[in-house]
């Protein structure tokens, strides 16, 4: 290339390179700047009180968020507990039998809740589990959330099992298998760690909910491992002490939030490994 | 397959109760759509239509409207795409044409982890680290020298609309990134080569080729990424400033659809200020119903086009 | 999927015995309202559990607004406010209920301007004006004269208040709204109102954060959460045109006379006391009980601790500057405590 055009041109194409670069640049900073200031400010109150204790009155030093992490854990077994057979079943149906209005209407079904914002699905649980029952409760939260797992792990359960290839059902069925049987032991035994890949992966999304669980689980300061009352809930204690003006509370945030962020990133990492393994 | 001849009952069986989970999943969709208009009726009956631009919220005198929140949702939203949208292209195609082959995995394994992290967290580093450095490094000297301009006027409080717009922007773009790197990969390197071969730079290549392929599935892409800034919660209300009002500049503060529900729902002591709270639910609802739909229309439009080979 | 099936029956019966082993748990009662008095409910609920480890009480602070419309739908066991719930309200209650004063405080103006000493003197009027949006700057002449020793800065006034339904924003704005002439025609009070301008923080606790957190800024909260976050208060005039801060002091000045026009079911506003040491925001906090309880344990625990609060409890207000309720109120209480009951039996 020569001459004035060809200059612009070469010179058109190294800003662009950089431009470019800027941008993934930009992208990837907030993670650094996020995880950095995680790990330094929640670090910082990382001591195994944090882990084991209970939330202190407040305005006085000390105590933990212990009732919260079971919480956490106590709401997100509870919601798989309905939700992982739901879905699957239901994404079963949807690839074995999912052609025609019905199946194409709950597709739709779950296309559709899956996209709703969190914080409706805290409003479903409040208005039908809440009111009724005439209290706060971990299976309020376990109800909202489970609005959201579902639809989500419908999908991918339906689209793994549709990359199973038709000859192996064909091939068990020419054998003879019943149908039932195939599907089961063959089809959805050969999907299965992408299967468990999906449902992994909406648990790490549950976990850090926050919004359904504001008026559902509400928050407890004490031990509560009673599924009808209210209960502590990790990302629930993350926001309460972020927006308060305790210092105390806001290094107990970040240390919350490390706490959160760890359970998270354990998950989806061992979600990845296992679709690794077996590809 | 064999029909008829083969079954027998526990495959008859079988397909019923997976279809009656099926069932299930559907009947739950409907339940919340139901649920949410039930409770929204007072508020529909009380409002009408002109509950969308009613700019008053008022609980004393139970005068409501959804203006403002409307507003902020939308606003906050399409501030986000304007930052997100340049950068995860431009990041998308760095990773996929100019990286290096062992930075790919890297790259794309750190901003899959920006979408796992949750709404709060991203909140509580909103509060402590974004909102101080934007109100002083960026707002206040900018309310100095542009404040005359309507869009930067202050008083500048630090949680504003751009606060919002900008933390909503960093959660979006893994959204956008992903699904931009994928319409990307569909281009058919014959293309690319061809345009190469005929003496064209890196930059008029990417140039030609993006514009002719990857439009569809890149605007497909960016309503994904709005309907998920639309519906995002926490990290909004942390840093919006929730303050009921539609304001021009975007120094100040705003509130959002989905804010003032996780704010005041607790608490809506009157029926017709609690069914108010549910409609913006429905509202908001349908938006992002909206949106998300059209996200899937277009993303199997490009799918289609891409799989004939254009 | 044996697997599965065997993994779900496992959870389903860790489920089962944790939810069965927690029946042995100590009665857990739960209420919700008010931030205003939270920092002395959480110590008073932390101290009674303690000493009490039969029964816990659980207590979610999301504002006196959350309070009254749970315990409306009778989601809780207990509600909590500052704000006296209205007529209107308590009609909608399922039965009637009590308001039972636990403690008084002070609503008190915080800000946050470097240079600018604590105790900074306002008037009502003046609090009013910023409130309202018309006072816009911190050396504005109407603040100026009357700090004639300070240098205001030329700053912003960034006005912040609650977001959520508040017994301490009804204590404030029925303060403004009897003190000021324009507030009360263009805004008047309540739990939630429409504000003329500023930002909206979640809670006590929120509204401290944002001042805290943003230069410039003037809030309004409860002492205990000045104190607690070391924040700067503002002086003001009172009725008898003497400026006082916000002390034990001066809240306990406030209620005085209450005492006497204490009314039967206890819904009193302190605003505006007369004394030329009383605080002019002050204001007392309810916890809010259905006379007939459904549920008998939890009735009677819930007057146990009750009595506890109104006499032992009263003694750890002090250090978290709440005042104590004068003795008179107490036996009067007292009295009303007697009328809570299961089935037609006082759980007293």
């Amino acid at each position: 290339m020569k001459g004035a055009v060809a200059f612009r041109r070469k010179a058109a194409d190294r800003v662009m390179k950089w431009v470019f670069t800027l941008c993934a640049f930009l992208v990837i900073l907030p993670l650094f700047l996020i995880f950095f200031d995680l790990v330094i400010k929640g670090g910082k109150e990382l001591k195994l009180t944090l882990l084991i204790d209970l939330p202190h009155p407040v305005g006085e030093p000390g105590g933990g968020i212990a009732n919260g992490i079971v919480g956490t854990v106590a709401i997100t077994l509870l919601t798989m507990l309905w939700s992982v057979p739901t879905a699957v079943l239901c994404g079963i149906y949807l690839a074995e039998y999912g052609k025609g209005k019905f199946a194409s209407a709950v597709r739709f079904a779950a296309d559709t809740m899956s996209g709703v914002p969190s914080i409706i699905m805290g409003i479903f649980g409040y208005i039908l589990l809440v009111l009724p029952m005439k209290r706060f409760s971990a299976w309020a939260g376990a109800a909202a959330l489970s609005m959201i797992f579902i639809p989500v792990v419908v999908r991918t359960t339906e689209e793994m099992l549709r990359t199973v290839p038709t000859t192996v059902r064909e091939a068990a069925l020419a054998l003879g298998i019943e149908r039932w049987k195939a599907t089961l032991r063959i089809t959805v035994r050969t999907a299965w760690p992408g299967i468990l890949t999906g449902i992994l992966l909406a648990m790490a999304r549950i976990i850090g909910e926050t919004a359904p669980l504001l008026f559902t689980a509400l928050g407890n300061q004490f031990w509560q491992t009673r599924l009808d009352q209210p209960i502590a809930a990790v990302p629930l204690q993350v926001f309460t002490y972020a927006i308060s003006p305790y210092e105390d509370w806001h290094d107990k945030a970040w240390a919350g939030a490390l706490v959160l962020i760890t359970m998270v990133l354990m998950i989806n990492i061992a979600a990845r490994v296992l679709t690794r393994d077996k590809r | 397959m064999a029909r008829k001849t083969g079954e027998n009952i526990k495959d008859l069986l079988f397909e019923r109760t997976t279809g009656g989970f099926a069932f299930l999943v559907l009947f739950l969709a409907v339940l919340l759509f139901a649920v949410l208009l039930r409770e929204s009726l007072p508020a529909l009956r009380k409002f009408g239509a002109a509950f969308l631009v009613t700019g008053t919220w008022d609980p004393v005198l139970e005068k409501f409207g959804a203006l403002p929140f409307i507003y902020g949702t939308v606003i906050s939203s399409f501030l986000a795409i304007l930052i997100a949208l340049p950068l995860s292209v431009g990041a998308a195609i760095f990773i996929n044409e100019f990286a290096p082959p062992w930075m790919k995995t890297p790259v794309s394994f750190l901003a899959e982890l920006l979408a796992a992290i949750p709404s709060v967290i991203y909140g509580l580093w909103g509060i402590f680290v974004l909102v101080p450095v934007l109100r002083d490094v960026l707002m206040k000297p900018a309310t100095k020298y542009l404040g005359w301009i309507p869009l930067f006027k202050g008083p500048v409080y630090g949680p504003s609309m751009l606060a919002a717009g900008v933390l909503l922007s960093i959660m979006i773009i893994p959204f956008i990134l992903s699904v931009s790197r994928e319409v990307l990969a569909t281009v058919p390197q014959r293309q690319k080569e061809a345009v190469l071969s005929l003496g064209g730079t890196r930059w008029e290549m990417l140039r030609i080729v993006i514009g002719q392929h990857c439009i569809p599935g890149i605007f497909g892409a960016t309503i994904l990424g709005l309907g998920r800034a639309l519906g995002e919660t926490m990290a909004v209300t942390m840093v919006i400033g929730n303050r009921p009002e539609a304001l021009l500049s975007l120094f100040q503060p705003g509130y959002s659809m989905a804010a003032v529900i996780a704010n005041e729902f607790t608490e809506a002591v009157g029926d017709v200020h609690l069914s108010s709270l549910v409609l913006i639910g429905l509202i908001l609802f349908t938006m992002t119903l909206a949106v998300n739909l059209a996200a899937k229309w277009i993303l199997t439009k490009m799918v289609a086009r891409a799989s004939r080979g254009i | 999927m044996k697997k599965f099936c065997g993994v779900t029956a496992g959870v389903l019966a860790m489920l089962a015995v944790v939810s069965f082993a927690s029946a042995a748990d100590p009665l857990t009662i739960n209420g919700a309202g008010a931030t205003f008095p939270y920092p002395l409910y959480s110590k008073w609920f932390y101290e009674y559990s303690n000493a009490n480890p039969g029964v816990r009480f659980n207590y979610q602070s999301i504002g006196s607004g959350g309070g009254i419309k749970q315990i409306t739908a009778g989601t809780v066991n207990f509600g909590a406010t500052d704000a006296p719930m209205t007529e209107e309200a308590m009609k909608k209650l399922p039965g009637p209920i009590l308001h039972i004063p636990t403690a008084l405080g002070a609503v008190v103006p915080v800000y946050n301007l470097d240079g600018v000493p604590a105790g900074l003197k306002l008037t009502p009027d003046v609090l009013a004006g910023i409130y309202l949006g018309k006072i816009t700057r911190w050396n504005d002449p109407k603040i100026a004269e009357l700090n004639k020793t300070v240098t205001m800065p030329n700053a912003d006034i960034v006005v912040a208040h609650r977001s959520d339904g508040s017994g301490t924003t009804d204590i404030f704005t029925n303060y403004l709204a009897t003190v000021n002439t324009e507030w009360r025609a263009k805004v008047g009070r309540g739990p939630s109102v429409n504000w003329p301008v500023g930002i909206g923080g979640k809670g006590n606790e929120g509204v401290a954060g944002v001042v805290k957190q943003i230069p410039g800024a003037i809030g309004y909260v409860e002492l205990a959460y000045a104190k607690q976050n070391r924040m700067k208060v503002a002086s003001l005039r009172n009725k008898e045109g003497h400026f006082v801060t916000p002390t034990l002091e001066a809240t306990s000045a406030a209620a005085a006379g209450m005492s006497k026009s204490m009314p039967a079911d206890f819904r009193v506003s302190l605003v505006d006391a007369p004394g030329k040491e009383s605080w002019p925001i002050s204001g007392l906090t309810w916890i809010l009980v259905y006379k007939d309880q459904k549920d008998e344990a939890r009735g009677k625990a819930m007057v146990q601790f009750l009595k506890w609060a109104i006499r032992d409890g009263q003694k750890m207000e002090a250090a978290l500057d709440y005042a104590a309720l004068p003795k008179p109120v107490v036996e009067k209480v007292d009295k009303a405590l007697k009328q809570i009951s299961f089935r037609g039996k006082s759980l007293y």
